[in-house]
């Protein structure tokens, strides 16, 4: 810390109260300079970006010409709201959510809550459950692809072993997603698992040796302290894991294709797919827009239930 | 009476902690057991991963070899360090910037510039990359290191971290120094960034993870193999092994290899940047 390089001297004036602001922009100059990095890169790639694809979303823009092309009004999003490709490929990122959501919550809290009673070696849990996390999709594709081989897959063979036949995990357009899901639990669990280890830091632990005086035995204490203290943190990984399922797209990008025909294209595939395979970026623009409206509504929604639930308890 | 219910639960909270620990190792095998798996096989010839078994006759580090000779997997670990090194470079200075012009100056607009960032956190930047990519086509950036780190620079979720850092010090030392005629550079530089060493710490991990595992954006804007990052290479080739199973399972682990030497050293420290980021993002 080099904060020894500031001499602090008990000035004479140091009591006096600090004159107040005169004018509200008093620093208006600093503040434009200090400010001027960060919005210039936020205004010229991600604010003038959005208002760009949401004005291209209403032309029959194209990859391969130069301009916006045709005016089209909502044509671009009539035509994805009477697109079949585009609903099933929203249910598809739906149906991810619903299989990914509640185990990598419930997984993760009951993770945490057996590493937080182990007296030592968290280090080592923590590295067993978080290391994935910070794999690059890619690998995690290419490791879980060789898992999931029909004949010669380790999963296959393991199940084979105390009798249980394996589905034809990616090969079979039912089973592609919830395979895709067990990957990505896999994959993420860590990351709700060291949010919910912080959550778990912040219970004070006199209220434990409290209860257990009263006769209060573990499991008691972990539905009845434990888990309602970590409320504000399960809201907050609930939200975080629902937004996080919505972009899903590495998965199916690499391990996948989007198939079995087509059974696992999610919403962001299409996007990609419509966009630089079929260059209409006017109605991926379309789609895109679509697809945040969607998020926003879907977390909105799960917030208030979340709250509610919060509430009650 | 009270003395022996609390010796007795005493008892048996602690079978029951046994008990939690068996589950919880067994699970932390199961986790372990992918990776595991991939770093057995690719010890193994290819011609010895069609049978499932853990033992090798043969371990060798051929495979590794192959992957360094037929693929640009080093050229994609320069991509990949080159790119993730400038969005956390460039993360933490604007953000960190911008962070102390809303915490300690006044000016007009700042409650309409703090709503706008904060609104920011809302867009995916999945949302972006059609309109993203024509702008990077137009400025002819196209297949650059420029069109992956810029995008992934102006972070909303870092500014704000640092802004409740910057909120939370003591603000005397600065006052002093306002006092001795030090400008606002001076005190950023000199007084509240040296003190933001765990905020500076949080945003870099955070953002150098994030760059090195993107997938879709640099898939959109790289399509030169000799700039691809790791994941878009790894992604590229996967399909051209075939069943050299050896060989794809060392180029996962080769592609895995950076990142977790750096998670192996600074354990703590991203694990708690991550978190961190996280629980205030």
């Amino acid at each position: 810390m080099s904060t020894t390089q500031t001499a602090v001297r008990p000035a004479a004036g140091a009591s006096q109260p600090t004159p107040r602001p005169a004018r509200a922009d008093r620093h208006g100059l600093p503040a434009a300079g200090f400010l001027a990095p960060f919005l210039t890169l936020y205004l010229l790639f991600i604010l003038g970006p959005a208002a760009y694809g949401l004005v291209m979303s209403f032309f029959d823009a194209s990859l391969v010409q130069s301009g916006l092309g045709a005016f089209a009004g909502f044509g671009n999003y009539a035509e994805a709201l009477r697109s079949a490709d585009f609903w099933s490929s929203l249910w598809h990122t739906l149906w991810f959510t619903i299989l990914t959501t509640p185990p990598l919550i419930v997984l993760a809290l009951a993770f945490a809550l057996l590493a937080d009673r182990a007296a030592r070696g968290r280090w080592f849990f923590r590295l067993a459950f978080f290391m994935p996390y910070i794999l690059p999709s890619a690998v995690v594709a290419l490791i879980w692809m060789f898992l999931y081989t029909p004949e010669l897959g380790l999963l296959q063979n393991m199940l084979g072993h105390i009798g249980i036949t394996a589905p034809n995990w990616l090969g079979d357009p039912d089973w592609a997603m919830p395979s895709l899901a067990l990957t990505t639990l896999w994959w993420t669990l860590g990351f709700n698992f060291v949010l919910y280890l912080a959550g778990l830091q912040e219970i004070p632990r006199d209220l434990y040796e409290a209860s257990a005086i009263d006769g209060a035995g573990p499991w008691q204490q972990i539905r009845r302290i434990t888990v309602p203290l970590l409320g504000r943190t399960t809201t907050l990984v609930a939200v975080l894991q629902v937004i996080a399922s919505l972009k899903v797209f590495d998965q199916m990008y690499i391990m996948t294709s989007g198939g079995p025909n087509f059974a696992t294209r999610s919403l962001i595939e299409y996007v990609y797919d419509e966009g630089f395979t079929n260059y209409r970026i006017g109605y991926a623009a379309a789609v895109s827009m679509l697809f945040f409206l969607v998020v926003l509504t879907v977390s909105a929604i799960w917030f208030r239930i979340v709250r509610r639930g919060q509430k009650e308890i | 009476m009270a003395v022996d219910l609390a010796a007795r639960v005493e008892t048996r909270t602690k079978l029951f902690n046994r008990v939690c620990l068996g589950v919880l190792i067994a699970f932390a095998v199961l986790w372990i057991g992918p990776v595991a798996w991939a770093l057995d096989t690719a010890l193994k010839p290819n011609a010895e991963t069609t049978r499932t078994t853990w033992l090798i006759d043969n371990p060798t580090f051929d495979a590794f070899g192959r992957i360094l000779n037929e693929t640009d997997i080093l050229r994609w670990f320069g991509s990949s360090l080159v790119i993730a090194c400038l969005t956390a470079t460039g993360t933490v200075f604007t953000a960190s910037l911008a962070g102390f012009a809303l915490s300690r100056l006044r000016f007009r607009f700042r409650r309409v510039l703090f709503w706008g960032i904060l609104a920011g956190i809302m867009i995916p930047p999945q949302v972006l990359i059609v309109p993203q990519f024509r702008e990077f086509d137009s400025l002819h950036l196209l297949n650059t290191f420029w069109a992956v780190s810029l995008p992934q620079i102006p972070t909303a979720v870092a500014v704000f971290i640092f802004l409740q850092f910057f909120d939370g010090l003591p603000r005397e030392l600065e006052e002093v120094a306002r006092m001795d005629g030090a400008n606002f550079w001076r005190i950023y530089r000199r007084i509240v960034m040296p003190l933001a060493r765990p905020a500076i710490s949080a945003v870099a991990i955070f953002a150098f993870v994030t760059s090195w595992n993107d997938l879709l954006w640099p898939l959109v804007v790289l399509s030169n193999p000799d700039i691809m990052t790791i994941p878009v290479g790894l992604a590229t080739v996967q399909g051209t092994f075939g069943i050299r199973y050896a060989d794809t399972m060392a180029s996962a682990i080769l592609g895995a290899i950076p990142l977790v030497a750096v998670f192996l050293l600074f354990q703590r420290n991203i694990v708690e940047g991550i978190a961190g980021t996280g629980l205030k993002g």
